[in-house]
């Protein structure tokens, strides 16, 4: 049934009868599931449907009303969030969430924070530069400056700072040219290929299936359907909820 | 032309310690999007603890340029706890709670420490000892100064220095002005953001610190609610130069300096807190982002 018993492998990620109230509202309402390592899921979803409050509650940036989100066999949902980014969990949020008022430079440093001034910063420094060339021309460049693709390519970067086993994007393709997108979902899987799990949370959900093993689709608080990627490209309840509209 | 001269170093000292007052509000209305009222009492707190580790080791006796350093460091040293404190047990319990919760605890704080601060040091001011005392006048450039004027402008302008480093030049920096930016983004990052918060009212409370008692060597004279005009018109500089921006407090407070100093030299002394206030509402009209202000979208 879920992703464990699916691969045999241990989950990475568990999410457990998971509810989030905002005040009054049911954000989110009851939501199990499981990532194994190496997976890439997606989570889908309209707006509305809880997707960010769930990766929200993920990172600790929001408190479980009932629930539980375990990480590598760690209850994590009662932890700070500066904690839960220790246990190599990071999160690219939701609208790029890069510091504007920081240089590049300043922005991916921060992203090192977890991992310390050590050594290897000058290294993860260039590999970040590797991935992306653009962001080492405007190194000493105010983030703010930057163009929407290239934000996104530094909230990435920076995230990988931080030496993730695992990664929660929220909606990386927001905002950007078709081309772009193409680039941006390019590297999400270049970076799984290095072994990094990755739960993602996309509208376009027709590229964010074709670069997922599996698919988590949300309806309103509840997880309303969920499957291997391929087989969700191909049903006709997601073909006529998201990909029709395209 | 000399006493031009002299003006403008006095508007230039009393415009710094302003400076140092207004850093404090502004660097932590940068990380909590909150006016510290309390914010001026400390300032009067550091005058106070110059005040008695003064009188305890008796530093009048045989005034020198290390007492006054010794008594700034006890007095930043205090303020830092101090701002600590309030921060820590004031306001980190109403960190989820509306702003304007935070905002009336602050006028709670100010007043129960102004109030403390009658009934511990009594209300009668009291006469700061003299710690430093410059030999004579001091020449610059063929001009004839003031020395404890210009020592109390130098001293402030290392101090903005050394923030200036620490904001811009270290890591602390950098974190603090991510949690400015964005304090959920700077928790992604695994930045301790509380830690972040109680450090930038620590640094500000300080910079309070050593205004009290660089205020004590030029206006020698100290009581409990010293604090409420200059932490108003330290509020108003800091408003002035654009809220939450570090270069635009020291600007807005050494034009407040200056412009109230050149007021009372044209004899006008009476208008000198009406200027501060007017200058407020002039810029809330016109230019309501600050000199230095950039018009960010409104973040609740």
């Amino acid at each position: 049934m879920n992703s464990a018993a699916a691969t045999g492998t241990t989950p990475m990620l568990e999410v457990k009868d998971l509810a989030v109230n905002y005040g009054a509202i049911n954000a989110v309402r009851g939501v199990s599931f499981a990532v194994a390592p190496g997976e890439i899921v997606c989570l889908l979803g309209a707006n509305g449907a809880g997707k960010t409050t769930i990766l929200r509650t993920i990172s600790g940036l929001l408190r479980t009303t009932k629930g539980e989100v375990w990480f590598k066999g760690e209850k994590i949902s009662t932890m700070p969030a500066h904690t839960i980014v220790q246990k190599r969990l990071c999160q690219v949020p939701e609208g790029r969430g890069i510091f504007l008022n920081l240089s590049v430079e300043e922005n991916l440093d921060l992203g090192a924070w977890v991992v310390g001034k050590a050594k290897d910063y000058q290294e993860d420094l260039n590999k970040a530069f590797e991935l992306f060339p653009r962001l080492k021309d405007r190194r000493k460049q105010n983030a703010g400056t930057l163009s929407g693709g290239e934000q996104q390519m530094l909230a990435i970067a920076r995230a990988l700072m931080s030496h993730p086993e695992f990664l929660l994007l929220d909606e990386p393709s927001m905002g950007l040219a078709p081309r772009v997108i193409e680039t941006i979902f390019q590297v999400v899987q270049d970076i799984n290929k290095r072994g990094v799990t990755i739960l993602l949370v996309e509208q376009n959900a027709m590229q964010a299936l074709q670069v997922a093993h599996r698919g988590l689709v949300l309806e309103t608080g509840t997880l309303k359907l969920q499957g291997r990627a391929r087989e969700l490209l191909e049903s006709d309840e997601i073909r006529k909820a998201y990909l029709g509209e395209i | 032309m000399i006493d031009f001269f002299q003006h403008v170093i006095n508007g230039l000292s009393l415009g710094s310690i302003y400076a140092l007052i207004a850093l404090g509000y502004t660097m932590v209305y940068g990380v909590l999007r909150l006016i510290n009222f309390a914010h001026s009492e400390v300032y009067m707190m550091g005058a106070f603890i110059g005040y008695y580790t003064s009188r305890m080791f008796q530093l009048d006796q045989n005034p020198s340029f290390m007492n006054l350093l010794l008594v700034m460091i006890v007095a930043m040293a205090g303020c830092a706890v101090i701002g600590f404190v309030i921060e820590r047990f004031a306001y980190r319990p109403l960190r989820g709670a509306s702003g304007i919760n935070a905002l009336i605890t602050a006028v709670g704080v100010s007043l129960f420490l102004q109030f403390s601060g009658q009934l511990g040091f009594g209300a009668d001011p009291k006469f700061y000892p003299q710690i430093y005392q410059p030999a004579g006048e001091w020449s610059v450039g063929g001009l004839q100064v003031n020395p404890l004027q210009m020592i109390v402008a130098v001293i402030a302008v290392v101090l903005m220095l050394l923030l200036q480093y620490i904001i811009f030049g270290t890591r602390l920096g950098r974190a603090m002005r991510a949690v400015s930016f964005s304090r959920d983004t700077a928790r992604l990052m695994g930045i301790p953001t509380d830690l972040v918060i109680s450090a930038t009212f620590m640094i500000g409370s300080a910079l309070a610190g050593a205004a009290g008692v660089l205020v004590g060597l030029i206006y020698p004279k100290i009581d409990p609610l010293m604090g409420v005009m200059p932490g108003l018109k330290a509020f108003v500089a800091a408003v002035v130069g654009g809220i939450g921006n570090v270069v635009g407090a020291v600007i807005g407070a050494l034009l407040l300096g200056l412009s109230e100093e050149f007021v009372v030299a044209f004899g006008r002394s009476t208008f000198r807190d009406a200027l501060a206030f007017g200058l407020l509402i002039l810029i809330l009209l016109f230019r309501p982002q600050g000199l230095m202000g950039q018009n960010l979208r409104e973040k609740v």
